[in-house]
């Protein structure tokens, strides 16, 4: 693509990507929600967040050595972090330090 | 100075996304320059689309003179699970005002992440607290990429690893929301249909499937989890 190609995407891109973010905003207006709404505003959180812990590793093979083991004790051990300090900047400071030094050095 | 105590609190929880965003971006601008389209397009790109994983995307469909139509299918399956996000904000958002626009705007996951999970200062006005730290994470997206695109080819260091401190930043939100909800079921849920798309699915769509597959779950054990 060239020129105005490219910022006609861009435009494309835009109006999409924030339609897809004000869909709920425009669809469900009313003061009453609807009770599997509040279900979902309630419990999907918790859900998208341990999905996107899965999702922020996706493109490690677990089928090879180390078989995501540095992934995974990363993970660990940011959470055993937080939940001894109970701070999260010290937790995702020191668990990607400890993550950076197995991919780096190991 | 108005609104110092809102500036503050928002840049303090906003921090951790700023490393992730940070390193995002430069990577992003980096691509980007590296196939010789100009730097401009990256602080344009971040700021009229400020989506992650859809402007890596992009740089394809410009690569692939991609049609237009596809374009926009595309975009709308690639974040189409950000319409599930407004859903928990429906609430926090109603008195926002003339700020719930841009806030709508700048729901990304991260951003998302934070608002449903840090606990809301009574002391704090609210909707200026939204506003203050969706836009810091926007800025922190907007100058990685730029930098990304104007001066990372010439500067050397090894970043290998530093991505993982999103990771690290969902795993403290999801131990924050148990905290809250004192419900181990939902995570579980999340578990499972993350897990099952992760070996099952090719992972451009991994993240739709889990959304797709965990609602379904969700729903069939409703009573279990609202017990």
């Amino acid at each position: 693509m060239s020129g105005i190609e490219i910022y006609i995407a861009i435009a494309i891109m835009a109006v999409v990507n924030f339609f897809t973010r004000v869909f709920p905003f425009l669809f469900f207006r009313k003061n009453e929600l609807p009770s599997y709404v509040v279900f979902i505003e309630k419990f999907f959180p918790a859900v998208i967040m341990t999905i996107l812990i899965v999702y922020s590793v996706k493109d490690v093979d677990f089928s090879l050595a180390p078989y995501g083991l540095k992934e995974i004790g990363g993970i660990l051990f940011t959470a055993i972090l937080h939940i001894i300090f109970k701070n999260y900047l010290i937790s995702i400071f020191a668990g990607t330090i400890f993550y950076m030094t197995l991919v780096q050095y190991l | 100075m108005k609104y110092e105590r809102e500036i503050k609190t928002a840049f303090k929880v906003s921090i951790p996304v700023m490393m992730g965003y940070a390193v995002l971006g430069f990577a992003f601008g980096l691509l980007l320059v590296s196939f010789d389209y100009p730097w401009y397009l990256a602080p344009i790109m971040s700021l009229f689309i400020y989506a992650g994983a859809l402007q890596f995307v992009a740089i394809n469909f410009f690569n692939l003179k991609a049609g237009y139509v596809d374009i926009a299918i595309a975009t709308w399956f690639i974040n189409i699970r950000q319409s599930f996000y407004g859903l928990s904000l429906l609430k926090r958002f109603k008195k926002t005002g003339k700020l719930k626009p841009y806030l709508i705007f700048g729901l990304t996951d991260e951003t998302y992440a934070l608002l449903t999970t840090i606990k809301d200062d009574e002391q704090l006005k609210k909707r200026w607290y939204y506003f203050f730290l969706t836009a810091f994470n926007q800025s922190y997206w907007f100058l990685g990429c730029t930098f990304g695109a104007i001066i990372g080819s010439n500067i050397e260091f090894n970043t290998a690893g530093l991505e993982f401190s999103l990771t690290a930043l969902f795993v403290v939100l999801c131990i924050e929301q148990y905290k809250s909800l004192q419900n181990i079921t939902p995570f579980i849920v999340g578990g499972i249909a993350s897990v099952f798309s992760l070996i099952f699915i090719p992972s451009d769509k991994m993240l739709i499937v889990s959304i797709v597959v965990a609602l379904i779950l969700m729903f069939t054990f409703r009573r279990k989890i609202e017990q």
